[in-house]
């Protein structure tokens, strides 16, 4: 519980109050600093990648695969992924360590064959709190990096065979009715090792533009 | 621990973050939503919290470009360069340093070609330079790359358009909502205002806080020079109080 005077005063008059370090696009090659087996870079001991489950974690696996596709419908291969998603009992695991059976962020690119299709193999989360309201249904938060785009959009991703738990979602509510569609993943076959994979498709434009958030 | 379910955020200006529509840098026409964004009023656990590095394991070089990339022959050896360290702090919006927070980075080698796949740049790789760092910082916010300055480079917007040298940096903060990605240019370059990226930003004040300064106090005699960057995440507010 918050108590009154733990509140950090915003601020008296004369305190410092800096502008936000502004944005820029993270370029072609952002596979350099942050996918370096796309670039073709030797990997170091070890990399934030598109896993985010180890076979230890409890939960249902999955798999989440999608493309971006631009406002001439064509594949941004040169796209970052980045998930941020609850465990399955609807937690944010915030230590992050290469160790965790489980870490909730993720980074996934698509390689130079892929299509621009990324992957991220991890397990179905859980429902998460919500500020005065009941939990919202499971979903990945992503945010998207690449080449053309000046600062990085952030979406979200459900799943369409929690219809239940997605009409009652608070968050999801505020959306327009309209919209909703776009940010829900579709159950489509199975990964290689027999998990459930789930298919999305982001489009950055157009008439079924997907939803980005401000927050 | 990156609690972060009791706070919030100061609300980002977009106005003085780049035009994510700007023409002029021509990749940007078919890659911005033509929407609005949906604003979020009421931000949850899942926009609150974010990864937490403290405990991340790194290599003895993560943050040292000069030595992190040693093709393992005979020929080992020094990038060649300008040797400079980029140092600075990641601070909030009201001077809250950002401790155990990641920053990355990516760049070029100082001719300006990158060792990526698809750079097919006329400029020669360096068999001693990769051109990737990370490092976490300090209980102060502090962090330190030690690296070579990189080379601008031509890209194929107008037809002779160069970018300014650079440094790619990334950099997390306490939250999903305080996550970014921007770049570093140098004190005195030219190729800055001639850049269409540089120019997707409005405000003059904006691009000069992406300029590192040259600080020679802290320069090393025959050594290296120092540039000093400093990356201000948004400010934490804790909350007056929950609904729940």
């Amino acid at each position: 519980m918050t108590r009154h005077d733990d509140y950090r005063q915003p601020r008296d008059p004369g305190d410092v109050f800096l502008p936000e370090t502004p944005s820029q696009t993270a370029g072609p090659y952002v596979h350099i600093g942050l996918a370096l087996d796309v670039a073709g870079l030797p990997e170091r001991d070890h990399e934030i990648d598109n896993r985010l489950a180890e076979p230890e974690a409890e939960g249902e696996f999955i798999e989440l695969a999608g493309v971006v596709l631009d406002g001439a419908d064509q594949p941004v291969a040169d796209i970052l992924v980045e998930a941020w998603q609850a465990d399955a009992h609807g937690a944010y695991v915030t230590d992050f360590a290469f160790d965790n059976v489980f870490n909730s962020f993720g980074r996934a690119a698509p390689g130079a064959d892929d299509a621009g299709r990324w992957v991220f193999s991890t397990i179905k989360p859980g429902r998460v709190p919500y500020p005065g309201a009941i939990d919202m249904a499971p979903h990945i938060n992503l945010a998207l990096f690449a080449r053309g785009i000046n600062i990085h959009l952030q979406t979200r991703i459900y799943f369409d065979d929690e219809a239940d738990d997605n009409a009652d979602c608070p968050f999801l509510n505020k959306v327009p009715p309209h919209r909703r569609d776009t940010l829900i993943a579709r159950r489509a076959g199975e990964s290689d090792a027999g998990h459930p994979r789930y298919e999305i498709v982001i489009r950055l434009q157009g008439p079924e533009e997907t939803v980005f958030f401000d927050y | 621990m990156a609690d972060n379910r009791h706070i919030d955020f100061v609300q980002r200006d977009r106005n003085w973050h780049p035009d994510p529509a700007a023409v002029g840098y021509r990749t940007t026409v078919l890659r911005h939503p033509k929407q609005a964004l949906v604003s979020l009023q009421t931000p949850s656990a899942s926009e609150r919290t974010g990864p937490d590095f403290g405990a991340m394991a790194l290599g003895a070089h993560d943050n040292d470009l000069l030595m992190n990339h040693r093709p393992g022959t005979a020929a080992d050896g020094l990038p060649i360069g300008e040797r400079i360290h980029v140092y600075g702090r990641v601070i909030d919006q009201f001077g809250a340093p950002v401790p155990n927070t990641l920053v990355e980075m990516w760049q070029a080698n100082a001719g300006g070609r990158y060792r990526h796949k698809k750079d097919s740049y006329v400029a020669p790789l360096d068999p001693n330079f990769g051109g990737v760092g990370r490092t976490v910082t300090d209980p102060a916010g502090w962090y330190r790359f030690r690296t070579i300055r990189p080379g601008p480079y031509p890209w194929p917007n107008d037809p002779n358009a160069w970018r300014p040298a650079h440094i790619h940096v990334s950099v997390f903060g306490p939250s999903v909502a305080t996550r970014l990605i921007t770049q570093l240019y140098f004190e005195g370059d030219p190729l800055i205002p001639r850049c269409p990226i540089v120019n997707t930003i409005r405000d003059a004040d904006a691009v000069e806080t992406l300029t590192a300064r040259l600080d020679m106090a802290r320069s090393r005699a025959f050594d290296s020079l120092v540039y000093r960057f400093d990356i201000v995440t948004r400010g934490a507010l804790q909350t007056w109080f929950e609904n729940v």
